[in-house]
């Protein structure tokens, strides 16, 4: 589904942003990308949406050399692939159902379906209440929440996430990291970008991890543990428990 | 739809930028309404003069009708006089009582003896009546001719010379209008550069951003042209009968219906191509 052959990514300053990067992610395969700031890891997102072309290497995405593919083609790709974007990346002038449902817009389809598709997604990622408030009335959980809608709107074969739990607390973390999860059981492969090494702990996933733009570790595509996703859930539900009876205390 | 709506939103969050794009080229449209009604009304007034006699040949007093006969059947064969009018002395009378009606003392001093018989001579062309005119000074039988051969290639020479600088400052205008639509659709685009980023990573082609830009100039130039129709189509419908009595005889008022709805007809079709072209040009240089 996806292949990154000796990839290479260098700036115009000379710096490498990615040295020879191989790797393979097999379709419905949930995948971490580990690393630290500046490790390549939004670079590789952005060589797998065509924001960006390698210096060198090959990249396949569903069968489509990314490299060679033609510029009237890049946006049939990006809509193939569902992007979780680190800043959100939503319009602020715009509802959260209007910012959901700009890909099938952008599509061309319907306004009746699109409506019917939006609502459906909002309904299963928990957000249909905030359908017509503006990004900035919701939380950071409510808004990453809408920005996996929005990617899942074209029903993508892949998803990318980066960092889609970086600036949330740990509850709202496992939150988001659990639809992620619930997404992948359909099939979706997923490819989520993280810091959060308790996340990739606790889901026991593949994983791969960067180091100064090299390959530093890949754990190869075996799960670990099945039931992770709802322990995780379970954990996630434990301490929202917790949370709670802490303000309720607090309150008295 | 999408787009109309997107369209109709852009519009409505700069209505300062809509508002200077919407003036100028109502300015342009505004100018080029004036200026086609000054050029129809100076071409009717050329007609005007044209059709009228252009040289009057007054004859002695002792001259017969058959030396004047002859004289005209002369003229005919040359081919280039459009008509030729006798008028008799008995004619020549009747359009003196016309016009001095209303003075009495100077309808009792004259007779029909005193006033000379004169043929009236348009020519097809022009050029050709400086001919005609020397032909009647040649002849033994006119005592006199009046030539208006100056109040044509005066009004010819002003109609031309009018048509050329309008037609410049058509162009120095319409360049105008396109370098500061240019500059305002570019102004939005920039606005809206992170919206049109995010667009494009989820897949949006470039005609899908592109479109409501091109909607926007369109919208800018067709309203101009609407406003600038309707304000010069205001103005001289207020001075119609002021023109109408300044221009005593010529018969160019009231402009026809059919002329101002086309001429609007035709500003809007140059009001798109217009908007179009700045559209583009803009969304060419701001949209990489």
């Amino acid at each position: 589904m996806i292949r990154l052959i000796k990839v290479s990514k260098q700036f115009r300053t000379g710096v490498f942003a990615l040295l020879d990067i191989s790797f393979e992610v097999e379709k419905g395969e949930f995948v971490f990308l580990v690393g630290p700031t500046g490790s390549g890891k939004t670079t590789i997102f952005r060589l797998l949406t065509r924001e960006s072309l390698p210096t060198s290497g090959e990249i396949v995405v569903d069968n489509w050399d990314i490299v060679k593919l033609p510029v009237n083609k890049v946006a049939h790709l990006r809509k193939k692939i569902g992007v979780v974007f680190q800043d959100l990346k939503l319009l602020m002038d715009r509802t959260i159902f209007e910012n959901i449902i700009l890909p099938l817009e952008v599509s061309g389809i319907n306004a009746q379906d699109g409506k019917k598709i939006v609502e459906e997604i909002m309904e299963k990622v928990g957000i249909l209440p905030h359908k017509d408030k503006f990004p900035i009335q919701l939380s950071g959980g409510e808004l990453q929440r809408a920005v996996i809608a929005r990617a899942l709107t074209l029903e993508p074969d892949i998803i990318l996430a980066d960092e889609p739990t970086g600036n949330l607390d740990q509850v709202t973390a496992m939150e988001i990291v659990k639809l992620l999860s619930e997404i992948n059981k359909k099939g979706t492969t997923i490819i989520m970008a993280t810091h959060n090494e308790d996340i990739v702990e606790k889901l026991s996933k593949r994983v791969i991890s960067l180091s100064k733009g090299q390959l530093a570790k890949d754990t190869g595509g075996k799960k670990k543990d099945k039931t992770a996703v709802s322990q995780l859930s379970l954990k996630s539900d434990n301490i929202e428990k917790g949370n709670k009876k802490k303000g309720e205390d607090e309150d008295f | 739809m999408k787009t109309f709506k997107t369209t109709s939103h852009n519009i409505r969050r700069s209505p300062y930028q809509a508002f200077a794009a919407v003036f100028v080229m109502t300015l342009t449209f505004l100018f080029i309404s004036f200026f086609t009604f000054l050029l129809y009304g100076s071409t009717k007034a050329i007609s005007y003069f044209e059709s009228r006699p252009q040289v009057t040949a007054f004859f002695r007093q002792e001259v017969k009708q058959a030396d004047i006969n002859n004289l005209k059947n002369d003229l005919m064969t040359t081919n280039k006089v459009a008509s030729i009018k006798f008028v008799s002395k008995q004619d020549a009378l009747k359009i003196y009582r016309e016009q001095n009606k209303n003075d009495p003392l100077l309808l009792e001093l004259v007779t029909a003896d005193i006033l000379p018989a004169s043929l009236e001579i348009s020519t097809i062309k022009i050029v050709d009546l400086a001919e005609i005119n020397s032909k009647l000074k040649e002849s033994p039988l006119v005592s006199e001719v009046v030539f208006q051969k100056d109040v044509v290639s005066v009004l010819t020479s002003w109609t031309n010379a009018l048509r050329s600088i309008g037609l410049g400052l058509i162009i120095v205008l319409s360049l105008v209008s396109i370098f500061i639509m240019v500059i305002i659709i570019g102004v939005k685009i920039s606005q809206k550069k992170q919206d049109i980023e995010i667009m494009r990573l989820i897949g949006a082609g470039g005609w899908y951003i592109r479109w409501p830009f091109m909607l926007e100039g369109i919208f800018y130039g067709a309203v101009g042209a609407i406003l600038g129709w309707l304000i010069s189509t205001g103005a001289l419908w207020y001075t119609t009968p002021f023109l109408s009595s300044f221009l005593k005889g010529i018969p160019i008022f009231p402009l026809p219906l059919a002329f101002l709805f086309g001429l609007l007809g035709m500003e809007i079709m140059v009001a798109i191509i217009l908007g179009t072209l700045s559209s583009f040009v803009a969304v060419l240089r701001y949209l990489k």
